[in-house]
């Protein structure tokens, strides 16, 4: 335990201490608070005084108490056995915390984040003698079924491999190798620190250009995220932000999900714990939950962990980048860490800016979206960081600071609708707000995988969106009956593509996700539902003849019937709805 | 460790030691300068000039001066003649299940003429967050025997689900009808009623009283009452003194425990005042900032957990002013609990009860409490449908208010018939009506069949084969 007394409590204002007697902290150090040695950092320094955010309850904290230094800035342990577990926000493992402190988590206990007891297969893929510089794979651990960890050369070491253990089982703690550096001899163990506030070095920043496929249509087919690429879902309460996030994080294809419940609810991760790992990865066969770390600040717990959270999330998925991984990484809410900033500056006695964020706010929301990207790792390999965050705009109002701010910087925005969400029309991503930035370096991918004629039907579908704004106007003005039929058709197809297409439910089996191919079937299925009808309305064939054509039902109940993996059903639709619309010309021409 | 000794004998040997005079007296705050180090959070208890305690809190402390809320309000406080005493360790509440059946104030302390209960064991009121891990999900549908709640909003034992109402609207009688009415479906089982009114009047609470009583269940309750005479500054510990007790019943006594706390809106300003006082910079409407984490220290004290049979299940009531949802309290509620129960002031008006809004209104826990086993099998489905059918009949109804109902065209008109009956025959229901989950579920195919089964999108072919037809 440190002994290190740097300075004494001089007022304690919630998670907020002033500090006084501060002899040679560090800015941003990890210090300890009190005989129940509270986990703290200290984030400003001044004349002999300090300002400590605290990480824990500071109750019973009391002027006079000492602070105790740890040398070291707020770090995560990196290393196998991240997956799997859930953590808190300064990267405490919460099943072990209840070891000890039951249900209730207490203050001042801690454990390491890593087991240490655990034994890990460990096989050396560098021999002794062997030069190694900064993120070079020096060994592998099979950690789960599916993720093979390398492990990386810290990145500020260079040298060559003065030793190096055999294939073995090791605890995380054993010296596994060592390396021979201009500064002596660096001991390398499985794990390694990093500070949490810092981006971990890359080679190189790579355009983006490839699709994270959600299996969610909406999302896929109209707003894309691409890999290493940023999305903010802001939405009032209830419109569906967790829920689009857990759809996310189970469907999409990354190898790894780093999810953080950052002031958010304690049964929304319970949740998380209790369903992935009974969930199946459709990819690989394998239990979700060994693909997934978990971060949980929950609303109820210390608002300064909950501003660490954010970045100990990231900071454990910048690492398995760099083994050449693609991470994506869910922060439901970043508007929790946002106000979480807003509490401590408040309390710092600081000039606030607009609706009392502090004026910093707009940096560190970009700060936290920069170390997004798809990268050349140090490695050589290429590995990605999407970051998917949630944003709760009081009262639904997406003028306010934070939803504004985080607009600027990033380049999709999955807007949730009130009026869908009440309709309970899921996802509730509104077709009109919304945009991405990606979907035009996603279209070559696009174009390969589904065909050029995927891209041809998307834009036909989302100008037929825009025209039926347009058209609802004149309805709402003059009713439905003063439009001609071509134009009626184009509001009912529009209503079509909304219930069939957008429109996705959760907790269906079959509708849960589609694939790529599923997608496009579906998308052409009504794009020439559309086109057919046109003709048929040209050649004179009422619209209410083609309303009652009864294919639209097969084709409205598509998504719950034919599963991803017979898409073969989509040829026979397709050849029902023209032997339908044949059927009908040959009535009125 | 042998260094911390010294720190923790002083403390005891400080704690209790008295102060007399204060600094400043502002509003319910009472400031005192060059104590000895006073702990965040401390008890405190102020003896006023006639020597009457009142318990505080320290809200901030430093070298030079220690500000304490006073809970019992600082009316009768002069600077001189009060006095404080330190006690050394947070507020806590002796808890014990003898507390059913009786009468407190806020702070715990007997309303009514019974003894102190015997403590059991005495718990900090701030409670502590639970560990995520040991929660468990919650899942048992309670039915309610309200239409709306029970077919369209289920409520699970576990959740906090609030109703968001507004003045002169009946949260009252339906909170009332709840606890009258909850069942879990073929389970007698072992429950308690904690109830905390905060800053509302008398009468409300008699009322409440009475219908306990009247179901005969009044031994199963435990009041925590801060009326709207008492000091405001009250209300800010009763909930939490309340869930404390509630927290004893159900994870140490096993107890299924439905906690009704109103009126949140007035716990809410309290909290404004006094960060007003405090001069803290305020987020929106005044409100402080930390509003939503201090709400959710509330809400989450509501769950289940791993292996004990108890539960907390949260009915909070809240006044919505201006019946702006829009409004900080409603919104940040709204954003930590697990759904709501909006009223609609335009129903009440038409004499529907309970004029429960069907669009916004939402229970977050229901998708795994309903269907197969749990309520029916078509459950899912046919909420989604009647939530779908009936949010077109918004837009129908507007449709209507411009080019009028003649000019609708026939589906529409069917979706106004739809509307209609929805809101008469399914929301509505008597204050005494106790309808099974089937009896629900069977209207709501009923008032579906004002549309053609080609409209329903949301049921699969086969229910509507075995109920619609
Ligand atoms: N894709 C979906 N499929 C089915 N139901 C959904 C879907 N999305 C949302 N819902 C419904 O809406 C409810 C609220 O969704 P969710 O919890 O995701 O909202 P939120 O935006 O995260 O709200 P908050 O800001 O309060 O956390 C869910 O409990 C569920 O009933
Ligand atoms: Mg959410």
């Amino acid at each position: 335990m440190d002994t290190r007394i740097v300075g004494q409590v001089k007022r304690v204002n919630g998670p907020i201490i002033e500090a006084r007697g501060i002899t040679d902290a560090l800015m941003q150090e990890l210090v300890q608070v009190g005989e129940a040695r509270l986990t703290g950092e200290i984030i400003k320094l001044q004349d002999g005084e300090a300002i400590i955010q605290v990480y824990e309850d500071t109750t019973g904290i009391a002027p006079g108490h000492n602070i105790y230094g740890t040398g070291a800035p707020l770090s995560v342990e990196l290393g196998p056995g991240l997956i799997g577990t859930i953590y808190d926000g300064i990267q405490r493992p919460l099943e072990e915390l209840e070891q000890i402190s039951g249900i209730y988590i207490e203050k001042g206990i801690s454990r390491p984040s890593l087991n240490r007891e655990k034994i890990w297969p460990f096989v050396p893929l560098l021999k002794e003698g062997e030069p190694v510089e900064g993120g070079q794979v020096f060994a592998s651990v099979q950690e789960s079924q599916r993720i093979n960890h390398k492990l990386l050369i810290p990145p500020d070491v260079k040298g060559t491999i003065a030793s190096i253990k055999p294939e073995g089982e090791y605890t995380v703690e054993e010296e596994v190798a060592v390396v021979r550096t201009e500064k002596g001899d660096v001991p390398l163990r499985m794990y390694q620190r990093w500070p949490i506030r810092r981006p971990r070095p890359v080679k190189k920043r790579r355009p983006l250009e490839i699709p994270l496929l959600t299996g969610q249509r909406v999302i896929d087919a109209l707003f894309p995220l691409a890999k290493g690429g940023t999305v903010a879902i802001p939405g009032g309460f209830g419109t569906g932000k967790t829920m689009t996030q857990h759809a996310v994080a189970k469907w999409c294809d990354a190898d790894l999900i780093v999810y953080i419940g950052c002031g958010e609810r304690g049964n929304e991760m319970t949740d998380v714990l209790t369903e992935f790992p009974e969930l199946i990865d459709p990819r690989t066969g394998r239990s979700l939950m060994e693909r997934t770390i978990l971060i949980a600040n929950t609303s109820n717990m210390p608002v300064s962990a909950r501003e660490a959270s954010i970045y100990t999330g990231i900071t454990l998925a910048e690492y398995y980048r760099d083994m050449g991984l693609h991470v994506a990484i869910m922060a439901d809410s970043t508007s929790r860490w946002a106000e979480a900033l807003r509490e401590l500056s408040g309390r710092m006695e600081e000039m606030p800016a607009e609706e009392g964020f502090p004026a910093y706010l707009p940096t560190r929301i970009a700060e936290f979206y920069e170390r997004a990207g798809y990268m050349t790792c140090l490695c050589g390999e290429e590995g990605s960081v999407s970051v998917i965050g949630a944003v709760s705009p009081p009262g639904g109002d997406f003028s306010e600071p934070v939803t504004q701010h985080t607009k600027r910087f990033v380049r999709c925005f999955w807007a949730l609708d009130r009026q869908l969400a009440n309709a309970r029309h899921y996802p509730a991503i509104g077709w009109l707000e919304s945009y991405s930035e990606y979907t035009d370096d996603v279209s070559p991918f696009w174009a390969e995988k589904a065909g050029k004629e995927f891209l041809d039907n998307r834009r036909t579908i989302m100008e037929l969106l825009q025209k039926e704004v347009k058209l609802q106007q004149v309805i709402k003005l003059v009713g439905p009956d003063a439009l001609p039929d071509s134009q009626r058709f184009i509001t009912e197809v529009c209503t079509l593509f909304k219930n069939a297409f957008l429109q996705q439910n959760a907790f269906d089996d079959i509708d849960k996700y589609s694939t790529v191919e599923k997608q496009t079937r579906m998308l052409a299925v009504i794009v020439g539902y559309f086109d057919r009808g046109n003709e048929a309305i040209k050649a004179g064939v009422p619209l209410a003849k083609i309303h009652r054509m009864p294919v639209l039902q097969d084709i409205s109940k598509m998504k719950l019937t034919i599963p991803n993996d017979d898409p073969d059903q989509f040829d026979r639709l397709m050849l029902k709805m023209e032997r339908g619309f044949a059927k009908l010309e040959e009535l009125y021409v | 460790m042998s260094k911390d000794a010294p720190q923790i004998d002083e403390k005891r040997l400080l704690a209790g030691r008295e102060y007399v005079g204060v600094d400043r007296i502002d509003g319910p705050l009472v400031f005192i300068k060059n104590t000895h180090p006073v702990g965040y959070q401390e008890l405190v208890e102020c003896v006023d000039p006639a020597g009457k305690v009142r318990l505080g809190m320290v809200l901030d402390t430093s070298d030079e001066v220690v500000c304490v809320q006073v809970f019992e309000g600082t009316a009768g406080l002069n600077m001189p003649g009060t006095s404080a005493r330190f006690m050394g360790e947070p507020l806590t509440l002796g808890v014990t299940k003898e507390m059913l059946g009786r009468v407190f104030n806020g702070l715990g302390v007997p309303r009514d003429e019974g003894p102190v209960p015997v403590a059991t064991a005495e718990l900090d009121v701030n409670g502590r967050p639970i560990n995520p891990t040991s929660r468990a999900y919650p899942r048992d549908f309670i039915q309610t025997g309200i239409s709306v709640i029970d077919g369209m909003n289920t409520l699970i034992r576990g959740q906090k689900l609030p109703i968001f109402s507004g003045n002169g609207l009946p949260h009252n009688e339906l909170a009332a009808q709840i606890t009258r009415q909850a069942r879990i479906k073929g389970e007698a089982s072992d429950f308690a009623i904690v109830f905390a009114a905060m800053g509302v009047k008398n009468d409300v609470a008699q009322f409440f009283i009475r219908t306990f009583e009247e179901s005969g269940v009044l031994d199963k309750v435990a009041l925590f009452l801060s009326l709207a005479d008492d000091p405001s500054i009250e209300r800010i510990i009763t909930p939490k003194t309340a869930l404390t007790l509630a927290e004893h019943l159900a994870f140490d006594c096993d107890m299924h425990v439905l906690v009704i706390m109103t009126d949140m809106s007035n716990y809410c300003e309290s909290l404004r005042e006094i960060s007003t006082l405090r001069g803290e910079i305020p987020s929106r409407k005044g409100y402080p900032g930390y509003l939503y984490s201090n709400l959710a220290e509330i809400y989450e004290r509501a769950g289940m957990i791993k292996g004990r049979a108890g539960s907390i299940t949260q009915i909070p009531i809240l006044t919505m002013p201006n019946d702006d949802i829009s409004h900080p309290i409603p919104d940040l509620s709204g954003y930590i609990t697990e759904g709501q129960i909006v009223f609609e002031r335009e129903m009440h008006g038409r004499n529907l009860y309970p004029p429960v809004a069907g669009l916004p209104s939402l229970s977050r826990l229901m998708k795994d409490g309903i269907g197969d086993g749990m309520t029916r099998k078509d459950h899912p489905h046919l909420s989604s449908q009647l939530f779908a059918a009936y949010s077109y009949v918004k837009d129908v109804r507007n449709l209507a208010s411009v080019i009028g109902e003649e000019e609708l065209t026939p589906l529409d008109k069917q979706y106004m018939e739809f509307g209609e009956r929805f809101e008469r025959e399914f929301v509505n229901q008597k204050h005494d009506e106790n309808r099974s989950i089937e009896e629900t579920l069977d209207i709501g195919w009923s008032v579906l069949k004002a549309l053609p089964a080609e409209e329903l999108h949301r049921v699969t072919d086969e229910e509507i084969e075995e109920f619609f037809y």
